[in-house]
């Protein structure tokens, strides 16, 4: 029998459907509140109890990757991997490894200071969206459009000078998304796209600060198939959630669009997804997960 | 039980367990499940969004 470890932060809705499926398909499933993790150079993965495999589900990213380590290092093999974990955690690491490998991403520049950032707007021109390399749900991702914003985020920044303040990633926006803010959220599990769903902007410029309706599920046509699937390879694998955005620009209002990869998260959440997909969620991630399992 | 914040009746599921979040609807404070002995649940301030926090 596998025994599978779900390490969590905050027990939400994903972590209860997980242990119910890891449950049901055979597995003892314990729960480990990262919280309370007390760990030294000489613990080993039977004294925290982590089984044959582990899936790393913390919503604080530094907590789940520092425990990533510990676990990987009692050589228990955890989903996802500290190398994974790591690539999506910070949005430069993650846009260059897609670009390394061929997947189609928006053009995006980096500048490591307040007066490279500056240079970059005068080479570049207006507009670019500037993203935290740290953070997500959409949280300080803001258009900048003019000369005013850009000296208003530039000196906030100045003012919080957290270390990764001094990271800008600055990206060229997709203006024309057919009219109709929208991100497709593709769930990849061991590089195989199983659910899809649309996120809908609440009339701002994020698709991802939901309304609040009912998650819109999507076909996965073969080119979200393929897109997705490069993107995981392209990280390193695991369960992911990759976002794309509809890139209207060749082909005008009544073209084609062509999909861009902005983004794969490391921990993603599905409860809303869940709800509509075809595919049961939570048991594809935990029969990934005891395929995993060190035997 | 009542919220330590405000004092109005928390409703906390049966079937919740450690690690759950539990809000008050009147206040909108958030308190994680310490513990549950039977139908005593224990509980402690939850954690705040922090700049790591997310997918
Ligand atoms: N280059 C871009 N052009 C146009 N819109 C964009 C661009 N990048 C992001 N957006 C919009 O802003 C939203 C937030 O961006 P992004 O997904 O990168 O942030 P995030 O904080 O990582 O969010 P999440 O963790 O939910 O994926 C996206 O859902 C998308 O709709
Ligand atoms: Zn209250």
């Amino acid at each position: 029998m596998t025994s599978l470890c779900i390490v969590f932060d905050r027990l939400r809705t994903e972590e209860k459907m997980l242990q119910r499926e890891a449950d049901i398909i055979g597995c003892q499933t314990t729960m480990l509140d990262a919280k309370t993790v007390k760990i030294n150079t000489e613990t080993s993965g039977d004294d925290l109890r982590l089984g044959d495999v582990v899936l790393e589900r913390c919503i604080s990213y530094f907590r789940g990757l520092h425990v990533t380590a510990a676990i990987e290092s009692m050589q228990v093999p955890v989903i996802n991997t500290f190398d994974v974990a790591s690539a999506c955690g910070d949005k430069m690491i993650m846009t260059l490894r897609l670009k390394r490998g061929g997947v189609s991403t928006p053009e995006t520049n980096f500048a490591f200071s307040t007066e490279a950032a500056t240079d970059t707007f005068d080479e570049c021109g207006y507009p670019l969206v500037i993203k935290p390399v740290i953070g997500s749900w959409g949280r300080g991702v803001i258009p900048i459009r003019n000369r005013d914003t850009l000296d208003a985020i530039l000196e906030v920044r100045t003012v919080t000078d957290g270390p990764f303040d001094r990271i800008y990633y600055l990206q060229e926006i997709i203006e024309n998304r057919g009219g109709d803010v929208r991100d497709i959220r593709v769930i990849t599990v061991g590089g195989e796209p199983i659910a899809a769903m649309y996120r809908r902007s609440a009339g701002g410029f994020r698709a991802n600060v939901a309304l609040g309706g009912d998650p819109e599920p999507c076909d996965i046509t073969p080119e979200m198939a393929e897109l997705a699937s490069a993107a995981s390879d392209a990280v390193g694998g695991g369960i992911l959630g990759v976002d794309m955005m509809e890139d209207y620009r060749d082909g005008g209002t009544t073209g084609d669009s062509q999909l861009v990869v902005h983004e794969v998260n490391n921990t993603v959440e599905f409860k809303g997804l869940a709800k509509v997909a075809a595919r049961n969620i939570p048991k594809a991630m935990v029969e990934f997960a005891k395929r995993y399992a060190r035997k | 039980m009542n919220c330590p914040e405000c004092d109005a009746i928390l409703s906390i599921p049966d079937d919740s367990t450690e690690g759950e979040i539990i809000s008050c609807y009147d206040c909108g404070a958030d308190y994680e499940i310490a513990g549950r002995d039977g139908s005593e649940v224990k509980l402690k301030q939850a954690e705040t969004i922090g700049e790591d926090w997310g997918e």
